[in-house]
């Protein structure tokens, strides 16, 4: 089995077999959505690979930033004028997301992915519940679309801080049969947090699966209601990652199994989980701080960055 | 081919070189001989399969895998990694499966597709280093050991064997008389004199050396006013540590010039390669720069030939300690 090795004018993809690829990709778009940030990749090879809850790695070409960051893939395309193309969401929380920001149509930018188990669809016809916090709702929205192909009906609960932090609510809105949101100050739907609307969600939707995206707490309360209802619940954590590709043991999640708890790597064993078996009390404590406070360390949704 | 450069001083030899031709093989010793100076850091490739997704990870000298101990270990909580200027602390805490599932599980992997594998031992006491290098006498294509003497992530800096150089001369003196295949002392450059360590390793019966491993260094959050990592402290990698270990290098290759020498610590290039080949390395191991491009050891593999060629080299290992004064 040899390397695949394509050049075009701007790209050179490298990989093997059905796995994930390393390619240099032209920006096809930057823009503004809502509070955060959007990078659409002219990147074909990964767009057809490309499954709900992967991820991509960035290299950055920051001065203070080295290592590749991160994050979930948002939305992809197969055809269209530009051939296949993969989104990202982000916010700007250090020095690589700061760089990331500047990137604008016709720069190239060094991808690795589609990285990580996506989410597993249901085997049954159930309804699902998904449930976002900050642009944690991003991957949502993509999965969104692989259950409405499948014909199930699915409700969106995303929550944040304000307002401003919902991501794209228009969308939550027009991929779901009904949707709610949260927010701590009350600016939009019900003041709060999402898991006190969760159990009137799940009642009314008579929810089978819950999926989950978002802040370490807020995934941990989510997936302890999610048991107390008796209903599974696919998470998609995140933590900070060196490598992304499984080699350097950063990202590590509290899993339990039936020989005790392991340390379950992020990017290749995850970054979907079920949520009833995280070891939530033991997640490093300093993720769940991060989250809890809303200090920014890319811990607000998405997938993380490196602390600046 | 017709660059005038070719024939200045800087330039090795004569005759116009293909890159084809460029024999890149290299000899650690007597009883070790790679088809070419570039391996992998323990630590930084895991066993292999996870990079294999990218590369066909046989092309390398030989895969140098993460450390294994006795028993499994869960290694540290998170955080486990803080991003540094030009480089990164780490404190995984030498998470692994433990010899006995590694040798069932990833062992038969690097075998199916005919890796030469160094294996990466680690312990808390001369016991068990003996005990590891007992339970891989012989196991298939299993071409060395590397003794990591030196990781930085245990909670007892006074068990780092390699910062002194009676505890080395123990551990590895166990290593060396049960080992089938050539051992190899991984060291710390936290240490006043590297070349004395190394000494001691050798005494002990080491085939060679490798270094360098992490240096011990922290970070704090100035706004939380916590570590950056959970366990306070933990090695520092990237191409920030890379004058450290030209620096070790050369201190060893000056002491003990017959030592075979694994060069490694912020490698991310072929000239990176050639600086620790000059300073003193017979191989060099890319260690975090596959967290950043997970086929840079590849990349700088295929590109030796090239510079060599246009440098005027028919071998890398005819530059090995040919810094010049």
């Amino acid at each position: 089995m040899s390397s695949i090795v394509s050049r075009g004018s701007s790209t050179t993809v490298q990989g093997r077999g059905e796995g994930p690829l390393r390619a240099r990709c032209e920006v096809l778009a930057y823009r503004k959505l809502g509070g955060y940030h959007s990078l659409t990749f002219v990147a074909p090879e990964m767009a057809e690979r490309a499954q709900p809850g992967q991820f991509v790695a960035v290299a950055v070409e920051a001065r203070e930033a080295t290592l590749r960051r991160p994050f979930s893939i948002y939305s992809v395309s197969q055809h269209g004028p530009w051939a296949g193309t993969v989104e990202i969401i982000f916010d700007v929380v250090g020095p690589g997301t700061r760089w990331l920001a500047t990137r604008s149509k016709h720069h190239v930018v060094d991808l690795v992915g589609p990285l990580g188990k996506p989410f597993p669809l249901p085997a049954q016809p159930v309804s699902c519940l998904l449930v976002g916090g900050g642009y944690g709702a991003a991957p949502l929205l993509y999965l969104a679309q692989a259950l409405a192909q499948q014909s199930l009906r699915v409700d969106m609960l995303l929550g944040a801080a304000t307002q401003e932090r919902i991501f794209n609510a228009i969308e939550a809105k027009r991929l779901s049969a009904s949707a709610q949101f949260t927010t701590e100050d009350g600016s939009l739907g019900v003041e709060g947090v999402v898991t006190d609307v969760m159990p009137r969600m799940i009642e009314a939707a008579g929810t089978g699966v819950i999926y989950a995206c978002g802040p370490m707490a807020m995934l941990a309360a989510v997936s302890a209601a999610a048991k107390e209802l008796d209903v599974p619940c696919q998470v998609a954590v995140e933590e900070e990652m060196a490598c992304g590709t499984g080699v350097c043991w950063t990202c590590v999640l509290p899993y339990r199994r039936k020989d005790g708890v392991v340390n379950l790597r992020a990017c290749t064993d995850g970054p979907v989980f079920n949520g009833a078996r995280v070891a939530w009390s033991a997640v490093g404590t300093s993720a769940m701080a991060n989250a809890e406070d809303g200090r920014g360390r890319g811990r607000r949704g998405g997938r993380a960055e490196p602390a600046p | 081919m017709t660059d005038a450069t070719r024939s200045d001083s800087r330039r090795g030899g004569g005759s116009e070189i293909d890159p084809a031709d460029v024999d890149l093989r290299v000899a650690l010793g007597d009883k070790l001989a790679l088809r070419n100076p570039i391996v992998t850091g323990s630590g930084t490739f895991a066993s292999g399969q996870e990079v294999d997704r990218f590369f066909d990870v046989r092309r390398l000298g030989a895969v140098v895998v993460k450390s294994v101990t006795v028993e499994p270990r869960r290694g540290l909580p998170t955080p486990r990694m803080a991003e540094t200027a030009a480089g990164m602390l780490n404190a995984i805490g030498l998470q692994n499966p433990g010899i006995d599932a590694w040798l069932a599980h990833d062992l038969p992997w690097l075998n199916s597709h005919r890796v030469p594998t160094i294996v990466s031992i680690a312990g808390n006491t001369t016991a068990e280093y003996r005990h590891l290098a007992e339970r891989l006498r012989d196991a298939p294509g299993v071409v060395a050991i590397e003794a990591n003497i030196s990781c930085p992530n245990v909670d007892d800096r006074d068990i780092v064997f390699a910062c002194r150089e009676e505890a080395t001369h123990e551990a590895i003196t166990q290593v060396a008389r049960v080992s089938s295949v050539p051992v190899f002392a991984k060291l710390t450059p936290d240490v006043t004199d590297i070349s004395l360590i190394a000494g001691a390793a050798h005494e002990a019966g080491a085939t060679g050396v490798s270094v360098i491993n992490t240096l011990l260094g922290m970070a704090i959050d100035t706004e939380t006013r916590r570590p950056k990592l959970a366990a306070i402290t933990g090695g520092l990698s990237g191409p920030a540590i890379k004058p450290i270990a030209v620096r070790a290098v050369h201190q060893i290759h000056e002491a003990h010039p017959q030592l075979p020498i694994i060069g490694m610590g912020g490698v991310r290039s072929v000239e990176d390669v050639v600086e620790l080949v000059l300073a003193g390395a017979s191989a060099v191991a890319v260690g975090t720069a596959t967290f950043t491009n997970p086929l840079a050891a590849l990349e700088i593999l295929e590109g030796l030939p090239s510079w060599l060629a246009e440098h005027g080299y028919a071998t890398l290992r005819q530059l090995r300690g040919a810094w010049r004064r």
